[in-house]
């Protein structure tokens, strides 16, 4: 990991970093992944692959019938959470 | 005069239902104690302008002759847990201002039952950390010695109760973020079965780790807190019912299962070992029967760890973008309110779990990381679950080490092996009770060392039950 990697995380995760600040979390990011890399040394056994497919399968979707419930909420207070409203809407900057 | 020191959950329920005081003088002693201590402590980020007014509902309630066992009993809430109308801001400047705007489904159970919130406690920021010095708002100091840690990053609940700031308290643990500050503070915490109670409200971190934990000064306590607000909860899909996990019973006695490789391990210092191995010699004397076990991939417990709670944390996080709300930083165009937004809105650790999220999950290291990490992990998981057909308990120190000085540990992975006994009962979804085991001498000061009870899903009572033992035999 270098330096330019640092700043192409921070570009994915998009948080602004200063210099000196990249250059710390460089340094960080190495002792983490020195520790963390130890998981290599695990050997999966070959079922593992067919495993994990059932494991997955035994996962359930938790679902809920699809209609509408009244939950109380209150339109100022999520309002009054906006950065920017107009005319009781969230107002948010030009995408394109 | 209320005697703080010695009143529990319990006795101020007696003492309520008795009218030997009223919730309102409770509330009061502990507002007095609050202004008294909590400058120095800092266990409190806010303490709630409504709180006689609650305690005043809750003495009304008990007027009428209502009784439940938390009405009017005063509770800390961690600030990631939301409470309508009041500010919680995960110790984050992200989150300064902001306003929740719905109860937690444990809030809305405790407010059913009349308990009386004090109000929002210290945290490291978004929950990321083990001794709550990565808050926005300064550090929460340790009751026992104001120099050292109280651990974290429940750090501000557990001191409230600790140092008698609050009769009981919630907090969330992620990885050990209720019980090792409950270690380094004297006092007990429990991280309940994954889903068992909901986390509907609650600011998330990892989603497949975090739980709601409970706080309080014994078992008897805890258990009143968890009867609460456990329960499945059709707004979190991740919530259990009582019959996800049948009880099975294996054997015909309570067999503790000890991993001696990992507790009296590599990097546990002497004086913990020690407290530890007494405290099997107590176990033994109370006729527990123990056993040697050995699981393979449990030494890569706090590797995997690392690996998926910051995945998680980067793509939870990913929403204080600065447009919904929380803070919002301006620039040229919305790339850079985001940029800017969060370079200015998150804490170092923060930023650097999410950087390490990112970096897991992102393509040419996801395989090698985040999914190698999933695969030990179901072997872990399976581990577990062999191991508890042949032992009722897994037993290990809670922290391989005491509170230690603020500001001595700057290295980020130094922090991090404070949680290796810990991560295991998040990584794989078991109840975890942490409970004072002793004290070690350092520098005139008493500081308090904890031991870690481990069941399996769904079996918080038998973490009560032997808990309760131990605190017997403790005690003398």
């Amino acid at each position: 990991m270098d330096i330019e990697d640092v700043e192409n995380l921070a570009e994915l995760a998009r948080i602004e970093l200063s210099g000196d600040e990249k250059k710390e979390i460089l340094s960080d990011m190495k002792g983490i992944l020195e520790y963390v890399k130890q998981i290599e040394k695990v050997k999966m056994p070959i079922r593992q692959l067919a495993d994990e497919k059932n494991e997955y399968n035994n996962l359930i979707n938790v679902w809920r019938e699809d209609k509408i419930e009244s939950r109380e909420f209150s339109k100022e207070l999520i309002l009054g959470q906006f950065p920017d409203t107009q005319d009781g809407f969230l107002k948010v900057k030009k995408i394109l | 005069m209320i005697d703080l020191k010695n009143l529990t959950i319990k006795k101020a329920r007696l003492a309520l239902d008795a009218g030997e005081f009223s919730a309102v003088d409770l509330a009061q002693t502990y507002l007095n104690e609050i202004k008294n201590k909590n400058k120095e402590l800092n266990a409190y980020l806010e303490v709630y302008n409504d709180v006689l007014d609650q305690a005043k509902v809750a003495d009304d309630r008990i007027a009428k002759g209502e009784s439940s066992p938390l009405l009017g009993i005063p509770l800390a809430i961690k600030d990631n847990i939301l409470i309508k109308g009041k500010f919680v801001s995960a110790a984050s400047k992200i989150l300064a201002n902001y306003v929740a705007s719905y109860d937690a489904t444990v809030i809305t159970k405790l407010k059913k039952q009349g308990a009386v919130f004090l109000g929002r406690t210290n945290m490291d920021e978004f929950a990321m950390g083990g001794s709550t010095e990565n808050s926005a708002y300064g550090v929460t100091k340790n009751p026992h010695d104001l120099k050292r840690v109280a651990g974290g990053s429940s750090g501000g609940a557990i001191v409230a109760v600790a140092a008698n700031l609050a009769l009981g308290a919630l907090g969330s643990d992620t990885g050990g973020s209720v019980r090792e500050p409950a270690a380094f503070c004297g006092i007990v915490g429990m991280k309940p079965t994954y889903g068992r109670v909901s986390r509907y409200g609650l600011i998330t971190m990892g989603s497949s780790l975090d739980c709601i934990g409970q706080i309080a000064k014994n078992t008897e306590d805890v258990q009143i807190i968890f009867d609460a607000i456990s329960g499945h909860d059709v707004l979190d899909s991740t919530s259990i019912t009582d019959t996800t996990y049948p009880k099975q019973i294996f054997n015909k006695e309570l067999v503790i299962g000890i991993p001696y490789d990992l507790a009296i391990g590599e990097g546990v210092s002497p004086e913990v070992r020690e407290n530890f191995t007494q405290a099997v010699e107590k176990l033994k004397k109370l006729g527990f029967k123990t056993k040697n076990i050995s699981l393979k991939n449990l030494d890569m417990s706090l590797a995997i760890y690392y690996i998926i709670m910051p995945a998680e944390a980067s793509t939870n996080l990913a929403r204080f973008d600065g447009v919904r709300y929380g803070l919002h930083k301006d620039g040229k165009n919305l790339l850079e309110d985001y940029m800017f937004t969060k370079g200015a809105g998150f804490g170092k650790e923060v930023r650097r779990r999410i950087l390490l999220g990112t970096y897991v999950l992102s393509h040419g290291y996801y395989d090698a990381y985040y999914g190698k990490a999933q695969m030990v992990r179901n072997e872990l998981k399976k581990e577990f679950t062999k191991a508890f057909e042949s032992v009722d308990f897994i037993i290990t120190p809670t922290a391989p080490f005491v509170a230690w000085k603020i500001g001595e540990k700057s290295d980020p992975v130094s922090v991090w092996l404070a949680d290796i006994f810990t991560v295991t009962a998040n990584i794989v979804g078991v109840p975890a009770i942490s409970l004072p085991s002793g004290f070690l001498e350092i520098e005139g000061k008493k500081l308090p060392l904890g031991i870690q009870f481990m069941a399996s899903h769904g079996r918080e009572d038998l973490l009560f039950e032997i808990s309760k033992r131990f605190e017997e035999i403790n005690e003398k």
